[in-house]
């Protein structure tokens, strides 16, 4: 049953060191949406620090979601989404592989590259460690989120659509994670956050490959 | 019709006679016919209860002696603000009965409802914030209600988006049927988590009705109106469900 999990992140860690610029396209994006903001309200440092956790967290929420439509559009392009479908695997397994290399491959390099951003906030220590927990409970949830969005759109025309359907759902991690850094910068504790990030997680893995894959079947039939 | 009624009767030997009948509801064209016979009945329902309604609303209830005249606009806001929350509920039990009973029906009333949910989020956020700007002092604050009201808003977005780009239908009924559950799933989450968030503008007046208790014409006035909402929802509902039975019934006939 598992053995179709390996093999997909293998396929989709392949394919995106092959075209680099499609993998790479979210970073830059998550930079440069960052960096505008300081363009934008002012170079205050305490409006910076203010507004710092909340930006970078809108700023990843953003790429994540940019990034998603590709998540199976290729597959179903090229025929290899109906080859998976008809696969004696488990669909939620072979989801779930699709959306932990998307994972990998599109939101890790966010969590990796989101404390030099928040340096540039003036984020203190502590904040930035809860910056990286929090990313890093939270993204797991937006990817798979995304997967579940994604899946609901395929093939249907308008992106606008996808984000207006993803970034509601989405809308307790980000309240959640920001907080979290928000509370880590004014010394107080971030362990209820962060509790509630891993709530979130733990229903979405629970649930979003599977409302994944019946959207999928309906994409397809 | 009629003799779709009763060879559906004849194919059924099971249950009594009141549950053959409910069930034959499922059926569209049964539903159909029923719904044309309940729409009037319920709009003349929505109508008399908003006369009444209003006439407690901007006759009978006394002024309010904090807010003013301001305050009358509660009668349309608070049932608009109940109305949204409850129809999106009823859309996604609609919803989970068409995923688990596979039924024609179901589907259709859940796109038939998700409309008028809409209308009353529009409503309850928007007499929200015509109120908020005289008693406030603003049009509007990032409070836990307010956003989370916002977000519902969203999700019917969401939702009749979804359903209008599907071409397919079963497609756009299941595929917004999935939708329309998560987004359930969301509310509460939504609700709870906005405490934590921008804890600066929490607290005092979410409920300008949080004095202990209100006056007995305002409480008349507000159930009136509300059941006035209730029954108009129910009548545009039932009058929508119709059209988008007619509607695939056609485009059965030419697939």
């Amino acid at each position: 049953m598992l053995s179709a999990f390996t093999p997909v992140i293998g396929r989709e860690v392949l394919t995106a060191a092959r075209r680099p610029s499609d993998a790479l396209g979210g970073l830059l994006f998550f930079i440069v949406v960052a960096s505008l903001f300081p363009l934008a309200v002012g170079p205050d440092p305490a409006l910076l620090l203010s507004i710092g956790p909340g930006v970078v967290w809108v700023a990843a929420l953003l790429a994540v979601v940019i990034s998603l439509h590709r998540v199976f559009q290729p597959d179903l392009e090229d025929g290899s989404l109906e080859q998976m479908l008809l696969s004696p695997s488990a669909l939620g397994v072979i989801v779930s592989a699709k959306v932990v290399a998307h994972w990998l491959l599109g939101c890790l390099p966010l969590v990796a590259v989101a404390p030099l951003l928040a340096l540039q906030y003036g984020l203190g220590p502590e904040s930035l460690l809860a910056l990286l927990a929090s990313l890093l409970l939270g993204t797991p949830t937006l990817a798979l989120l995304g997967a579940f969005g994604a899946a609901l759109t395929l093939g249907l025309r308008g992106h606008a659509l996808l984000a207006l359907i993803v970034l509601p759902l989405c809308v307790p991690v980000l309240i959640f994670g920001s907080s979290a850094v928000s509370a880590a910068g004014q010394g107080l504790p971030v362990g209820p956050q962060l509790s509630l990030l891993g709530a979130c997680l733990s229903l979405s893995v629970f649930l979003c490959p599977w409302a994944t894959g019946a959207a999928l079947r309906l994409a397809v039939e | 019709m009629e003799t779709l009624r009763s060879s559906h009767s004849a194919t059924n030997p099971r249950g009594g006679r009141g549950a053959r009948r409910w069930r034959q509801l499922a059926s569209p064209p049964v539903f159909h016919g029923v719904a044309g016979q309940l729409v009037p009945w319920f709009a003349g329902l929505a109508a008399v209860f908003a006369s009444a309604g209003l006439v407690f609303a901007f006759g009978i209830a006394p002024t309010d002696h904090q807010q003013g005249e301001v305050y009358r606009i509660l009668f349309i806001h608070v049932p608009a603000a109940w109305m949204s929350m409850f129809l999106y509920l009823v859309a996604a039990l609609h919803a989970a009965l068409g995923l688990v009973f596979n039924s024609r029906l179901s589907p259709l009333m859940a796109r038939a409802v998700a409309p008028t949910g809409a209308l009353f989020t529009v409503i309850a956020l928007w007499t929200g914030a015509v109120w908020g700007k005289p008693t406030w002092g603003t049009w509007w604050v990032w409070d836990a209600r307010l956003t989370s009201e916002l977000i519902l808003l969203f999700l019917y977005l969401g939702y009749l988006g979804l359903v209008n780009a599907t071409d397919d239908p079963r497609r756009a009924d299941r595929g917004g049927a999935i939708l329309l559950l998560a987004g359930a799933i969301n509310i509460p989450v939504i609700y709870f988590s906005v405490q934590w968030w921008n804890t600066l503008h929490q607290g005092a007046s979410i409920r300008l009705t949080a004095e202990p208790t209100i006056a007995l014409p305002m409480l008349a006035g507000l159930l009136l109106m509300t059941v006035a909402c209730w029954a108009y929802s129910v009548a545009v509902a039932l009058a929508r469900v119709r059209c988008l039975i007619a509607e695939r019934e056609r485009m059965e006939g030419r697939a």
